[in-house]
């Protein structure tokens, strides 16, 4: 059993399925390993199950998902659904389990699609029953048809109002939206304009939403500066601040959304360098114009990266496939730089109107950074923003003393829905600048795996 | 729809859908209590990054309920604090 | 550049060591100025399995174990912190005749040294302490009264101490260069000197990179053992056990995770402090654990990591005075130096202070390996 490859591809979003195309076309020999059951990443979820039903709710940007599904599906490349990728070294050794077996392959060249992941939204009552991000109402709706009635959607961001409409086009009650955008952001939004100009037809759907919305009776609450999820075993109820005074609505089911983040974990415990992205408040994976990271042989495309969105994820995962294909002399430099060139092309345009959605969808500071003491910043630890205090003013200025002291970041999402949220508290409590502060320090496994699975390691046989 | 067990009781899910999202369908509204203070808690990313709807599913803890398929006949139990993990007389 | 406000004593290395160190000093009023290149506790002291045994001790270090584990005892008298201690027995599990004929030899040998710490236990007794363990065990070696504690927060807990104590902790600080002049020696950080008669080189796995600006040669060697730790497990297990014929260091925490490791190692960069860990070690470390806890199979392993220590090629560490004037060593505690913190720093301040040491530490001499 040869465990050898020329690239291992690590996810099956636009990004991973696009590379993994790419390099199946010049005879590579291809891995693609995916934690999910179907390819599609989060944004072309069950691409393949509702193509066989009518769901135009779901609208058009997703269904325009399915080619290229439907090529990679044809595309002469191994490919692992259900595989639990728990580790990346930097000679790129991964590590994965599947059914209950774990193994290591090497790739002479490995790309990382991780993709992308909802980005922490520490309120008062966020870890209760009930209380879900916008981005699972989406996919309890892609793949199970399931609609969450009656909720409040909170938050902001082109994803939040998106499914609003999805559920309104499905005919599932929303209860109201609650947004979080803080007013600033329109004037430091504008002055990106000129260069989003060129995506105008995008400007215009995300009002578009909008005004269906309100057309729709939903109440659209605006000038909200803090926000409560209550009670005590399960939420009942969310509680907005706005024009002075606390106003309640009742609800079993609070959608909560600020955005998205590079999904990170996998290329950081490899040893990729990251750098700190201001405008939209998360890390990014410091790659090249080949997506090549800081660790030779090691791309990082599509929002496991920086996030770009969908499209821009397919053309860099082209991208760096062919980057990676030249380097192991499947094509030569001339080659790759000739078929780059178009695609290039493509993905300059469509990033186009990044820096105008980054300005406009900055998250508030208020909902980045709590300051109530008794929000939980570490949901699997349970630990909250008083004893994180506490334990910063016994003398521990970073993540890795944070967590080392107070099991912050120690529990199984190593730091996925925690970790953007202490570097950033400890930069503010101490006014060290967040590049600073730095980052929990990562290692595999990124995902949990069992010791009996790890005591029967197959390993690639010798070379 | 399937026939699984839910904390020893029967229960029928929705076929084709993960474990979180048929239980969620059922009307369960919380998957397991937290190992540090107890409370309940339920799915909150259904992508496998937040680690909360975590189960015993076929007396394996630690479970993610939302990568896990329904299958006929499972057997699923909350989570309460530190899992079961003991598994069944094996000694040798 | 004129030097900064002096100390009698400048200590590097601002691990359990180097704080142990300059606690002891401090308390017998001596003022102290503790280096450190990164963070106190950023390596092995920070990240060890916090065992604290005195079973399988080197001959040479039991008595200096010994005492260390009365000050482990009560150890929130000396730094105000518990430092999560948690007594327990250690057991070394024997998994055939051959290897408790080892170990009845090894406890011969104490015995007749004077030492009866170390009681050889057969399988029935075995099982009793440990329920868990596999049915081919065939008995074991236990100590009572040992135990574990939580490193991190035990070289935080000397840390603050120190600190209360008057103790001068200059973070972020390494040692570019070191030199005599008179009778004082000159350390060169990154933007200022210090002038200090005494110092005392507690830089773990740099301490020989510290020796040679001290005019020393010391064999130490950066390596990296590996730890792994799981998600809770329902209490199963309350002494730490380690196996006689296989590495193995196993131990499970009152909240229910089980710490794995043994020794097992990746492999270490201390240029840039980083570790890279070897997944066919952990395999194996895996398929010990396994093998002789059958329960942990099920286990789900959520981190694993591996720390810098310095080891010495005898094993043993490097404690007592260096060959220039004012110089004291106390490194290269080759992966088992965290019980040990108490004493060392009571032995180095003895050297420092009264001239000698009132335990035997012959056998750690900085010359052992001189030509």
């Amino acid at each position: 059993m040869t465990e050898h490859y020329d690239i291992v591809i690590i996810g099956a979003g636009p990004a991973g399925m696009a590379a993994a195309q790419t390099a199946a076309r010049h005879k590579a020999k291809i891995l693609i390993l995916d934690e999910q059951a179907a390819p599609g990443g989060q944004i072309y979820r069950a691409s393949e199950t509702n193509a066989k039903l009518d769901r135009p709710e779901l609208g058009e940007s997703y269904q325009s998902g399915l080619p290229l599904v439907h090529a990679f599906r044809e595309s002469d490349v191994s490919y692992v659904p259900n595989a639990n990728v728990w580790q990346l070294s930097e000679d790129r050794e991964v590590g994965y389990s599947k059914d209950g077996i774990a193994r290591m392959v090497i790739g002479k060249q490995v790309i990382v699609a991780s993709g992308a992941q909802e980005r922490p939204f520490p309120v008062p009552g966020w870890t209760l029953p009930g209380v879900m991000t916008v981005g699972a109402a989406q996919i309890l709706l892609k793949e199970s048809e399931i609609g969450i009635e009656n909720a409040v959607f909170c938050g902001s961001g082109p994803l939040l109002y998106l499914v609003v409409h999805q559920y309104l086009m499905a005919g599932i009650p929303v209860k109201a939206v609650i947004d979080l955008q803080p007013g600033g952001n329109y004037f430091k939004a504008l002055l990106k304009l000129p260069g989003a100009l060129a995506s105008l037809s995008k400007i215009i759907q995300g009002w578009g939403w909008k005004r269906d919305i309100v057309r729709a009776g939903v109440p659209l609450i605006n000038g909200v500066s803090d926000l409560r999820i209550s009670e005590y075993n399960a939420a009942n109820g969310v509680e907005y601040y706005r024009a002075g005074r606390w106003h309640r609505l009742d609800s079993e089911h609070v959608l909560l959304h600020q955005g998205v983040v590079p999904n990170i974990n996998i290329s950081r415990a490899a040893g990729c360098d990251c750098q700190w992205n201001a405008v939209q408040c998360c890390w990014n994976v410091v790659v090249d114009d080949w997506f090549e990271s800081s660790l030779s042989g090691i791309a990082v495309a599509g929002d496991g990266a920086f996030i770009g969105g969908g499209v821009a994820a397919e053309y860099s995962g082209c991208i760096a496939a062919l980057g990676a294909l030249a380097k192991i002399r499947r094509i030569d430099n001339r080659e790759r730089d000739r078929l780059a060139h178009p695609i290039r092309a493509a993905y300059t345009k469509e990033m186009r109107l990044r820096p105008f959605i980054d300005a406009l969808f900055k998250p508030a500071k208020h909902f980045r950074i709590p300051k109530e003491d008794d929000v939980v910043v570490c949901r699997c630890e349970e630990i909250s923003v008083a004893q994180l205090r506490e334990v910063i003013d016994i003398g521990c200025p970073g993540p890795n003393q944070l967590k080392s002291f107070s099991r912050c970041g120690m529990g199984p999402c190593q730091g996925r829905f925690c970790g953007l949220t202490v570097s950033e508290l400890i930069a503010d409590i101490t006014g060290k600048t967040i590049e600073e502060v730095g980052y929990y320090r990562l290692r595999s496994p990124i995902k949990p795996l069992r010791l009996g699975e790890l005591a029967n390691l197959n390993f690639p046989s010798g070379d | 729809m399937v026939s699984v067990t839910f904390d020893g009781k029967p229960l029928q899910l929705c076929g084709g859908l993960s474990v979180a999202a048929a239980l969620l369908e059922a009307g369960i509204g919380h998957f397991r209590e937290t190992p540090v203070t107890g409370s309940p808690r339920a799915p909150f990313c259904m992508m496998g990054v937040c680690f909360d709807c975590l189960l015993i599913i076929d007396g394996i803890a630690n479970q993610q309920a939302c990568m896990t398929q329904v299958r006929k006949g499972m057997i699923i139990e909350r989570q309460s604090g530190s899992a079961d993990a003991i598994a069944q007389g094996d000694r040798s | 550049m004129a030097p900064s406000a002096n100390s009698d004593v400048v200590v590097i290395g601002g691990g359990l060591h180097g704080c142990s160190t300059a606690l002891h000093l401090a308390l017998r009023g001596i003022s102290v100025t503790l280096l450190e290149k990164d963070y106190v506790g950023r390596h092995a002291s920070g990240v060890n399995a916090g065992g604290v045994r005195r079973l399988g001790r080197h001959i040479a270090e039991i008595p200096l174990s010994i005492a260390s584990a009365k000050i482990w005892h009560s150890i929130i008298d000396l730094v105000d912190d518990d430092c999560g201690f948690t007594p327990s027995a250690q057991i070394s599990v024997a998994e055939n005749d051959f290897q408790i004929e080892q170990l009845q030899q090894r406890v011969n040998q104490l015995q007749k040294l004077g030492f009866d710490h170390e009681k050889l236990i057969d399988q029935e007794t075995l099982r009793e302490l440990l329920p868990e363990v596999s049915g081919h065990c065939a008995g074991g070696m236990i100590v009572e009264g040992d135990g574990h504690a939580n490193p991190f927060r035990t070289v935080q807990a000397f840390r603050r101490k120190c600190q209360q104590l008057g103790v001068r902790i200059l973070e972020s600080s390494k040692v570019e260069n070191i030199s005599r002049k008179a009778n004082t020696w000159q350390i060169s950080l990154q933007g200022q000197r210090l002038e200090s008669p005494v110092v005392v080189n507690c830089a773990g796995a740099w301490g020989g990179k510290i020796a040679a600006m001290l005019g020393e040669s010391i064999p130490v060697e950066a390596r990296a053992p590996m730890l792994m730790i799981t998600a809770r497990m329902p209490s199963f297990l309350s002494p730490v056990v380690g196996a006689q014929g296989r590495t193995l260091s196993f131990k499970q925490f009152a909240n229910g995770t089980v710490l794995v490791g043994g020794g097992h190692e990746g492999s270490a960069l201390p240029e840039s402090n980083k570790t890279r860990l070897d997944y066919a070690g952990l395999a194996t470390n895996a398929r010990t654990a396994v093998e002789i806890f059958p329960i942990m199979r099920e286990a789900q392993v959520v981190r694993c990591w591996a720390g810098i220590e310095g080891i010495m090629p005898d094993v043993i560490p490097v404690i007592g005075s260096g060959q220039a004037e004012g110089v004291f060593h106390a490194f290269g505690f080759s992966a088992h130096g965290f019980q040990l913190g108490p004493i060392g720093g009571r032995i180095i301040s003895e050297l420092v202070i009264d001239g000698s040491s009132s335990l035997p530490i012959e056998a750690f001499r900085a010359d052992r390996f001189a030509k």
